[in-house]
């Protein structure tokens, strides 16, 4: 009698400690973003959610103030003039990026990426831009800067403030697939200095890397692109990448490789809420 | 074609206080290309800024001047409604010049 | 009879040992520097190659198309050694990133 209880006690216990610990390792898109947000509220509590967009200014006093002194004349501004110039030119064939575009392009840059299921791949603005030339008879940009930077400058700028809002469309399993990568890219070591990009944005932000302030992964793609002082001059979500990888003796992969798009993805999805504050200055 | 130079002047009571960014490479010639060339020196040498037929700032820059250069000064005098001009004259002999209303 | 066995033995090993290091040649240097090419090519499959493979690769053959065999199929041998340390640490990483993920 004693024997059976304990039994059915124990196999109790065993099926309780496994519906929990089924629920507490549930991986679905939803609880992740809950618990990369809280990661980043919990270890930040007096940093204003949407102030993390702002990347090393949210994690260091004085990088701020340098950077507010130069926000009345941004360094992007050039970019972004001729970004306006770029988007409103006409094709040779008479068409626009407007015809591009949903709403004519204008406002739109917080939807991207989004997953085509016609497809079944990750659609980026840089990617889409070079998608509209391409449809259009025009020679597609080099992805990592100039005429890419400032017309993706001029997009996200007209999206300024406008809340992240990626989705994963859950009916389609290539979509959850695609986010799982784009996980899985970030959280996986790589390069000859064995480095993830957890082990900066996640473990580290506020930190330095030799001179570098090192940014929080939460909202890390809201500013792009970027004029950053250490290019001299503006770099895309595709430079950033490719940048990255090298800096951790990885050799880059293509831009735009399947992998930094699925990777843009996650980090964009963790992001939804956040305004689009770009384009941005960084050191 | 947009000019290279982006000003802004906002008079107060005594004194009117100018920003500008310029769009220049400002190559020092001490850089070196990706084949180990040195980058010829390409950079602005002379700025000056003038209202009311004066000249109220000259800045002679060089090689330690970075890129796409911003700065940032106050004088006195200056009246909301005046014009401001900002010339620039580069090593190369080329030049660039514009004018905004003082705010 | 062992002694003289071990001796011979011994000296035969001393002397391919001398052979090897006095000489890498073109055919040796080829050898090694097909199977780190290999190996790369592999970790590129994996996409996960690392800059300083490449390098490795680069300065091996600098040196074999300025005749240094020996130097060569030492850069040979280390690129290859650097491929598999990348290929390695590509099936490690695979298994490991999930511990990593913030929960």
């Amino acid at each position: 009698m004693m024997r059976g209880l304990a039994l059915l006690m124990a196999l109790a216990m065993l099926a309780g400690t496994q519906i929990a610990r089924a629920e507490v390792t549930a991986s679905t898109p939803e609880n992740d973003f809950k618990a990369f947000r809280n990661f980043f509220t919990n270890k930040f509590p007096k940093v204003p959610l949407n102030d993390f967009v702002n990347g090393p200014y949210s994690m260091d006093e004085g990088l701020r103030k340098q950077w507010i002194a130069k926000e009345d004349f941004p360094p992007y501004d050039f970019a972004l003039d001729h970004g306006k110039e770029l988007f409103e030119k006409p094709f040779k064939n008479g068409k626009t990026f407007a015809d591009c575009f949903p709403n004519k392009g204008i406002g739109i840059r917080q939807n991207y990426p989004y997953f085509d299921d016609k497809t079944n791949e990750v659609i980026t603005l840089e990617l889409a831009v070079n998608q509209c030339l391409e449809k259009n008879g025009e020679k597609p940009y080099n992805y990592m800067k100039d005429d890419m930077a400032a017309v993706t400058a001029y997009m996200a700028f007209t999206s300024r403030g406008k809340p992240f809002d990626i989705k994963i469309p859950k009916d389609n399993p290539k979509a959850v697939e695609a986010y799982e990568k784009g996980k899985q890219y970030f959280y996986q070591r790589r390069g000859q200095l064995n480095f993830s990009c957890a082990s900066c944005h996640i473990q580290a932000p506020g930190e330095r890397i030799r001179a570098e302030v090192l940014a929080p992964a939460l909202g890390i793609l809201n500013a792009m692109p970027i004029y950053r002082s250490e290019w001299g001059g503006m770099g895309t979500i595709s430079r950033r990448f490719t940048s990255c990888n090298s800096q951790v003796r990885g050799v880059p992969l293509e831009p735009q490789a399947p992998e930094y798009r699925n990777l843009e993805y996650y980090l964009s999805y963790m992001a939804n809420g956040l305004p689009v504050s770009g384009p941005g200055s960084r050191p | 074609m947009a000019s290279s130079i982006r000003v802004r002047a906002t008079a107060g009571a005594e004194t009117t206080e100018v920003q500008a960014l310029m769009q220049h490479p400002m190559d020092s010639g001490f850089v070196k290309n990706a084949k180990g060339e040195l980058i010829p020196a390409h950079h602005i040498e002379t700025v000056q800024f003038e209202t009311g037929g004066k000249v109220v700032f000259t800045a002679l820059w060089g090689p330690a001047v970075s890129k796409d250069p911003f700065i940032k000064f106050s004088f006195k005098g200056g009246k909301k409604g005046d014009d401001l001009k900002i010339t620039w004259v580069d090593n190369k002999g080329a030049t660039d010049t514009t004018t905004a209303k003082i705010m | 009879m062992r002694i003289i066995t071990s001796i011979i033995v011994g000296a035969a090993l001393l002397l391919t040992v001398a052979v090897a290091q006095a000489a890498e040649t073109a055919e040796t240097f080829n050898a090694a520097y097909a199977k780190a090419e290999a190996a790369n090519k592999k970790a590129g499959e994996l996409r996960n190659q690392w800059t300083t493979t490449v390098a490795a690769l680069k300065g091996a053959k600098k040196a074999a198309d300025e005749g240094n065999f020996d130097a060569a199929t030492n850069l040979a041998k280390r690129a290859e050694a650097l491929a598999n340390a990348s290929i390695a640490q590509t099936e490690r990483e695979v298994k490991l990133w999930p511990d990593a993920v913030v929960r």
